[in-house]
């Protein structure tokens, strides 16, 4: 099976050089053929990466221990569903992952638009292989998963032996959010190819701009999407799994992943003022191409280890290769956009501070301020190193300091951009508009600081929360309010029609809301508490409200590990309110220990208990409790968001005005000749 | 005219003021990265500095005392004495021989105060007998941090 899975790689490589070659030579001689023959050759690299990762997953499946992959990160004991995350446990392995997500996306988009966009799908095709040849190339010749053990014996001869069982999986990839955190991820990070291709293929084509934005539109919300779940997935791994009580640590793999987010979030606001007002032509493509160098240098700063993080699970030379993928990249990207420079042309200008360019203007310029600052603070160790000769690192003061000023100005923005008109806005519909918004926020804080709310920052974006919450409440009720008086039915079906006449707009709404309530949540941060102490059976520890008390313990062996787990019951304002059990576990096959942290999570405050092992001296378990306000509303929030993002996603519905339904055909007045029979009925179908 | 001028300005006091911050928060940060071989060759104000220091932890050194944890770290063949005195967890990879990476700063008496410990697992994957090493393969415990 190894040999096959290397064969289809190895063919897969040989597909995507004639998808490129052929993919020119289209481009060059449009012949319709060519054409063809080129993306047939893409979907067939997609096809054989497919088989590729199967055949490694059936490696996995059927305990093949010949193969080095499999035999570093798997055993027999392992379950079945950790054997499929095994997969991505590793460098070769998570490249393969990587290669086959992109090949979902290249498949979709060749299937999709085979027949449409001509001028187009040419270049896109090409370049899309391209970027697959690069991960092609890695999986074949730098770091192949299907590579076997053997030591080369006498006489030259290549002897190849077989483990009896394997080394197991690292106990940290033992949860179920690993399994589904790399995979969102990495649907997030491939995703953002597809939208790179298509901006680089039309400004290579200088296709009208019209048309390519509104297909990359599309594809960035897919990609962004996943990239939003794949983020909240890590932070909530990071959270639960790792017990040290928060969720963010300015890590630079979470940086990494982060980085790209915000290009793209900015992209996506910029995106309508190409549509509405055809200006920052320059600014998206550049926002486009950089979002997906962003993604390139995020898997190179993860893979290479040149900067030290608790995240990276390899160091190899692979790094290089990455760098020198980023800079072929960048040349191409610069040399297309001198040369089809005067294509990218604004059409308007801005008029007004106060408009809803301007408000898209911050917004990216916020977004794109915090990006640099957060790449500026990654990458400090590196530049330092080059200019000064020592590693110097900066930490979670210097993100915190600049981002949450960030934050909260978005978070203003949010509020304030949607209600602003095109190119200028009347202070009469300033007034209108944000009078009772603005007045609510200033009454939560009023409210909020006398009742112990003392912490600036929570206070602002408390505020800020009301207002922009009560700004997106005004847009749909104002909107349903207009649809009920032309169609005269209920509220709530005048809601949903509202909705569906324009998904993308309410969609995003429904976006913003969930941004404001993972807001709230992190805002929550401020009034964290947390104790620490050795509990026999028996003692009591207090925390906020809660009243703990450690029952019993008890110690079980389970498949791969022993578990020892503490057993607490937990009482709040002195009722009884559950039990808790904070483990421990520990994994005989590569020795090592696991924390599974006991949380109770209400939308007040997460009740947050760690074991963290036995205290040497006396043996007695060491527990520590947190209590952190408000986390929920990140996890929430971050699944209206993904519910926005999806109904911004469907297609609106177009509805027909109807004034009276017709019963009879009724005839045309002054008709001589034959018609056509008029339309019976106009009626829309519910 | 006027109006580029007004949006000129608007960029402008958001950059500085957040240029300002980021400063701020790099001076209140910054962690110079030290091989504890360097660390003999600190001279003046060098020593002072938050310091992050790598190694390798020392079979058998980890001892757990009240309100602290103290450790060797060792690379290169020199040796430092650590004592972890952050109120966070230590991580379940921070264990005999695994790779971590210490922050804090250096005491009068040589010793290192640690206010953040980070740890890697000790490779495991055993590299087969004379199997030559290729490119991307993982490397041992004991090549470059």
């Amino acid at each position: 099976m190894d040999l096959f899975g290397s064969f289809a790689l190895i063919l897969a490589f040989i597909c995507a050089l004639y998808a490129i070659g052929g993919g020119i030579g289209a481009i060059l001689t449009r012949k319709p053929l060519l054409i063809k023959s080129a993306r047939h050759a893409g979907m067939a690299v997609c096809v054989l990466i497919f088989l590729a990762t199967g055949s490694l997953i059936y490696l996995f499946f059927t305990d093949n221990f010949s193969v080095a992959y499999v035999v570093a990160h798997s055993n027999r004991d392992l379950s079945t569903l950790y054997k499929v995350s095994a997969l991505w446990a590793g460098q070769e392995g998570s490249l393969l992952f990587w290669s086959f997500l992109l090949s979902i996306y290249v498949f979709s988009v060749l299937v999709t638009y085979r027949g449409k966009h001509p001028e187009l799908m040419p270049y896109v095709g090409v370049i899309l292989a391209g970027v697959q040849l690069f991960f092609l190339t890695l999986n074949n010749f730098v770091a192949s998963p299907f590579r076997v053990l053997g030591t080369m014996g006498a006489g030259g001869v290549w002897q190849v032996f077989t483990r009896a069982d394997g080394n197991g999986l690292t106990p940290l990839l033992q949860y179920p959010e690993m399994v589904i955190h790399p995979p969102n991820l990495y649907l997030g990070y491939t995703g953002f190819t597809i939208p790179f291709a298509f901006a680089l293929a039309a400004l290579l084509g200088r296709y009208p701009g019209e048309k390519w934005i509104h297909l990359t539109r599309k594809w960035t919300m897919i990609a962004w999407c996943f990239q939003t779940m794949g983020i909240l997935l890590g932070a909530h791994w990071a959270y639960a799994v790792l017990g040290w009580g928060g969720y963010w640590a300015w890590d630079p793999v979470e940086n990494a992943s982060l980085m790209p987010w915000l290009t793209g979030t900015a992209f996506l606001h910029s995106v309508m003022m190409q549509e509405k007002r055809g200006m920052m032509k320059v600014w998206n493509v550049w926002l486009v191409f950089c979002t997906f160098m962003l993604c390139i240098l995020g898997t190179l700063l993860t893979r290479s280890g040149i900067v030290s993080s608790v995240h990276a699970f390899a160091q190899s030379s692979i790094g290089a290769w990455f760098v020198g993928f980023l800079a072929v990249i960048l040349l191409v990207c610069l040399i297309s956009f001198l040369k089809n420079r005067d294509y990218l042309r604004s059409e308007n200008q801005l008029d007004s501070m106060i408009s809803r360019e301007s408000s898209f203007l911050f917004n990216n310029l916020i977004l794109l301020v915090a990006c640099i600052a957060i790449l500026s603070g990654t990458l400090f160790p590196v530049f330092s190193e080059w200019v000064e000769g020592t590693k110097i690192s900066v930490g979670a003061p210097f993100f915190n300091r600049v981002n949450i000023p960030v934050g909260l100005l978005l978070l203003f923005l949010t509020g304030v951009g949607p209600l602003l008109a095109w190119r200028r806005t009347s202070l009469e519909s300033l007034r209108r508009n944000f009078a009772w918004p603005l007045a609510a926020g200033l009454l939560a804080g009023a409210i909020a600081f006398p009742l112990g709310c003392r912490d600036f920052f929570s206070l602002m974006c408390l505020m800020l929360s009301v207002f922009v919450v009560l700004t997106i409440g005004q847009e749909f009720y104002r909107g349903a309010r207009v649809i009920r008086a032309r169609t005269n039915c209920d509220f709530l079906s005048a809601l949903v029609q509202l909705t569906l006449r324009n998904t993308r707009r309410y969609g995003g709404y429904v976006v913003h809301f969930g941004i404001v309530m993972i807001f709230v949540g992190i805002a929550g941060a401020a009034f964290n508490q947390d104790k620490q102490a050795e509990m026999t059976i028996g003692s009591t520890m207090d925390i906020g409200r809660y009243h703990l008390v450690l029952q019993s313990m008890d110690s079980k062996p389970e498949r791969n590990y022993t578990s020892e787990r503490m057993i607490f019951e937990v009482m709040r304002d002195s009722r009884p309110m559950m039990m808790l059990y904070p483990e421990r576990r520990f994994f005989q096959s590569n020795e090592q220990s696991g924390t599974m942290v006991a949380i109770y999570s209400t939308l007040r405050e997460d009740l947050y208990v760690v074991y963290a092992g036995r205290s040497p001296d006396t043996n007695v378990p060491v527990i520590h409790a947190y209590l952190n306000p408000l986390v929920k509303w990140i996890w929430f929030g971050g699944l209206v968001v993904v519910m926005g993002t999806l109904l911004a996603l469907v297609p609106n519905r177009q509805p027909v005005l109807v004034l009276k339904t017709a019963d009879q055909p009724v005839p045309v007045k002054g008709a001589a000749q034959a018609v056509p029979a008029p339309i019976s009925s106009y009626e829309r179908k519910k | 005219m006027k109006k580029h001028l007004k949006f000129g300005v608007g960029i402008a006091v958001i950059l500085l003021s957040l240029g300002w911050l980021a400063w701020l928060g790099a001076r209140e940060s910054k962690t110079y990265y030290h091989t504890i071989a360097e660390l003999g060759t600190l001279r003046g104000s060098d020593l002072h500095h938050r310091m992050r220091i790598g190694g390798t932890v020392q079979a058998g050194s980890i001892q757990k005392l009240a309100g602290r944890v103290d450790f060797v770290l060792q690379g290169e063949g020199k040796s430092l004495a650590v004592s972890y005195v952050g109120s966070d967890p230590l991580p379940d990879t921070f264990v005999d021989n695994s790779q971590a990476l210490v922050e804090g700063s250096l005491a009068a008496d040589g010793r290192f105060t640690a206010e953040k410990v980070q740890a890697k697992c000790a490779s495991k994957y055993e590299a087969d007998p004379s199997h030559p090493k290729s490119p991307g393969a993982y490397t041992s415990p004991d090549a470059k941090s």
